[in-house]
């Protein structure tokens, strides 16, 4: 690789906010590693059209991803040039694909509680008022999907059906942190949970499946990933993801 | 076919308010609810509806085994069901 | 309705009359049994080169450098899924299902086009399929338009209208790159030097090599013949590279008043042959992740089908 001009070095890495607080970045960072993650499946999928279902779902969230980070500085400074431990986003979504049950479960879990915090936020009139009133329906049709694909799992063979309450159960103790309070979010996160509990258990009984009973965080999970611990793949994720960017400081794509 | 084979769908989309639904491929899915999603993000990824049905592409009764022949034929002798068959006196209007 | 069919006689004059007064063809009309293989053979091979096709490009979703482009890329290998699915539709209407053309993509006995059959070994490799990949295959598919069989045609329609933007991020990617640092540069005329010349074979064979072609021409499956497409799609990419600052490996390329065209070098066919006969950089990789995906998604379609079994294929909640 050729020396890069000494013109287009990379901001200093002080410039880079090292972990600026705030809703906007914990939910951008949310929709930013989701919509990695669900880009993986590209070309892996279990039926054609799925292909064209997840990558919809995986757009979705990361425009709103960039809407939400470009609130706090430049999209790509904080997607790129951070650390692992100045993400602030749950653990829930930087877990691994697994199987498809796996990422269905993650999706279900997910965007049954986005859909009540953005349909909290487009009450208000705050910053991300003008967000919320367009993600409400994306994340409403993601709900829809994971539904929707749960109930099938769930209820068709009895392969799927063990894979579904596996993947239910592995994923159980991350959904805790979804209610951890959200710095300068004038919603009561926390209040969310009695409704996301009553969705879940509605969608989990219909699909013939049991709602899992362990605790909904680990000794070193409660709120980690808010502020800044977590899970070890989330790393090699992220040495993915940056590693291209890093390599070329300064340079424009 | 096999278990995991899933029925075809015929998709059609209505464009826009005020159009008919128009035929706009067909894809594969296990049941209706699933055909309609997966048009949805198949056939209207870039805005093109505004409403969709889905039908099993096996209840679909097409009009006779080779399109061209029979039931086409007779109407072209009706030109009388045409407009355009009628002479109408210039300055006649709205007619 | 007590018509007396026509006997095969009369179905192919009329099958011959369709195509001559440049109509339709249309899936339920009498066709010739050639003419049926022959388009179920080229439009399968065109789903495959989709759906293989979004391998290369996909292999760099997860480390596209900035949030614009990975989007752009996300989207755009969607479209190839869709566009397969665009196409396995279209095959489905002359009878073959699309489990049956999966075997035989699965099992080596159908082919996708050979391109997708290199690698992407940097992030400039997007943007030269893009411009070039596209470009080609924009250039051989935009007279596919106006094919005689409908289903295939309309198919084809919807799939330039939204390749348009496949080339142009293609371009615009490059000529982000080729202005950038030295390295970057460095990086675009890498890929575009790896990349012009399998370009050039998307074509086929030569005119005179070409084993389906002139029945295809006459039959209006094909419309212009391998080598007129590779002169335009050459024609078109000389200017293009200028503007983009970067040079098209061959010494043998220039402008030839006479004919009007550009004269270029000669193509290693016994590379595309080598290729073709899976001897490529990715062949067995990229067979095998498709098997792979679709193996192990089994259970997942399984599961779908036992639910519709059990709840009775459940009624769409809207009816019309």
């Amino acid at each position: 690789m050729n020396p890069t001009p000494a013109s287009t070095q990379a901001p200093a890495r002080a410039s880079v906010p090292a972990a600026p607080p705030g809703a906007a970045l914990a939910l951008g960072d949310d929709a930013l590693v989701l919509s990695h993650r669900l880009g993986e499946w590209a070309g892996h999928a279990p039926v054609l059209e799925e292909e064209v279902a997840l990558a919809n779902i995986a757009l979705d969230l990361l425009g709103q991803a960039r809407f939400l980070l470009s609130l706090v500085g430049d999209e790509d400074e904080l997607a790129y040039l951070r650390e692992e431990r100045a993400f602030r986003n749950v653990q829930l979504v930087e877990q691994p694909n697994g199987d498809f049950a796996h990422t269905i479960a993650r999706q279900l879990y997910f965007s049954t509680y986005q859909e009540l915090l953005y349909g909290q936020l487009t009450a208000g009139d705050g910053p991300f008022a003008p967000l919320a009133a367009k993600a409400v329906k994306e994340v409403a049709y993601h709900r829809d999907h994971a539904e929707h694909w749960t109930l099938r799992l769930g209820d068709g063979t009895e392969e799927s059906h063990r894979r579904m309450q596996t993947a239910l159960d592995a994923l159980w103790r991350f959904t805790g942190e979804l209610f951890d309070p959200l710095d300068r979010l004038d919603v009561d996160v926390s209040a969310l949970r009695d409704g996301w509990l009553a969705l879940i258990t509605r969608t989990v009984g219909q699909a013939t499946l049991t709602l899992p009973t362990g605790p909904q965080s680990g000794a070193w999970t409660a709120g980690a990933g808010r502020q800044g611990i977590h899970t070890e793949p989330f790393g090699r994720m992220l040495a993915e993801m940056q590693h291209l960017h890093r390599s070329h400081p300064g340079a424009t794509w | 076919m096999t278990s995991a084979d899933w029925p075809l769908w015929e998709v059609f989309v209505r464009s826009r308010r005020g159009l008919s639904h128009t035929h706009a491929g067909s894809l594969h899915a296990p049941d209706a609810a699933m055909a309609l999603r997966n048009a949805r993000d198949l056939y209207t990824r870039r805005s093109e509806g505004v409403s969709i049905w889905v039908v099993p592409s096996a209840d679909i009764t097409a009009s006779s085994p080779d399109e061209k022949d029979p039931f086409f034929e007779p109407a072209a002798d009706k030109p009388y069901r045409h407009p355009t068959f009628y002479d109408i006196p210039e300055g006649v209007r709205h007619l | 309705m007590t018509t007396t069919a026509p006997d095969a006689r009369t179905y192919e004059a009329v099958f011959d009359a369709t195509v001559a007064a440049d109509e339709r063809i249309e899936p339920r009309d009498w066709m010739p049994d050639a003419y049926r293989a022959s388009l179920v053979r080229q439009i399968a091979q065109h789903a495959h080169s989709e759906i293989i096709g979004m391998q290369p490009e996909a292999n760099w979703i997860t480390r596209a450098p900035s949030l614009r482009r990975k989007a752009i890329l996300m989207a755009k290998v969607q479209d190839e899924a869709g566009h397969g699915l665009y196409l396995y539709s279209a095959a489905e209407t002359l009878g073959t299902g699309r489990d049956e053309l999966l075997d035989k993509l699965h099992s080596g006995r159908q082919k996708y086009s050979s391109i997708f059959n290199y690698p992407t070994l940097t992030w400039a490799d997007v943007g030269a399929i893009g411009w070039l990949v596209d470009g080609a295959a924009i250039t051989n598919q935009v007279p596919l338009c106006r094919c005689s069989y409908g289903p295939y045609a309309r198919a084809m329609v919807r799939i330039c209208k939204e390749e348009s933007f496949h080339q142009r991020q293609g371009y615009e990617l490059l000529l982000t790159l080729s202005r950038g640092t030295e390295a970057q540069h460095a990086m675009a005329q890498d890929a575009v030097d790896r990349w012009w010349w399998p370009s050039l074979m998307m074509f086929g064979p030569p005119d005179d090599e070409s084993a389906h072609s002139a029945q295809s021409m006459a039959w209006k499956i094909k419309r212009h013949s391998n080598d007129e497409l590779r002169q335009r799609f050459v024609d078109i990419c000389v200017p293009q590279a200028e503007s983009l600052g970067l040079a098209l490996p061959d010494p043998g390329l220039r402008w030839n008043e006479e004919r009007g065209h550009h004269d270029f070098g000669a193509i290693d066919w016994d590379e595309f042959h080598e290729v073709l006969r899976g001897n490529g950089p990715c062949n067995e990789e990229r067979i095998s992740r498709r098997r792979q995906a679709h193996e192990e998604g089994a259970w997942v379609r399984e599961a779908a089908a036992a639910h519709a079994r059990k709840h009775g294929g459940t009624p769409g909640e809207a009816r019309a």
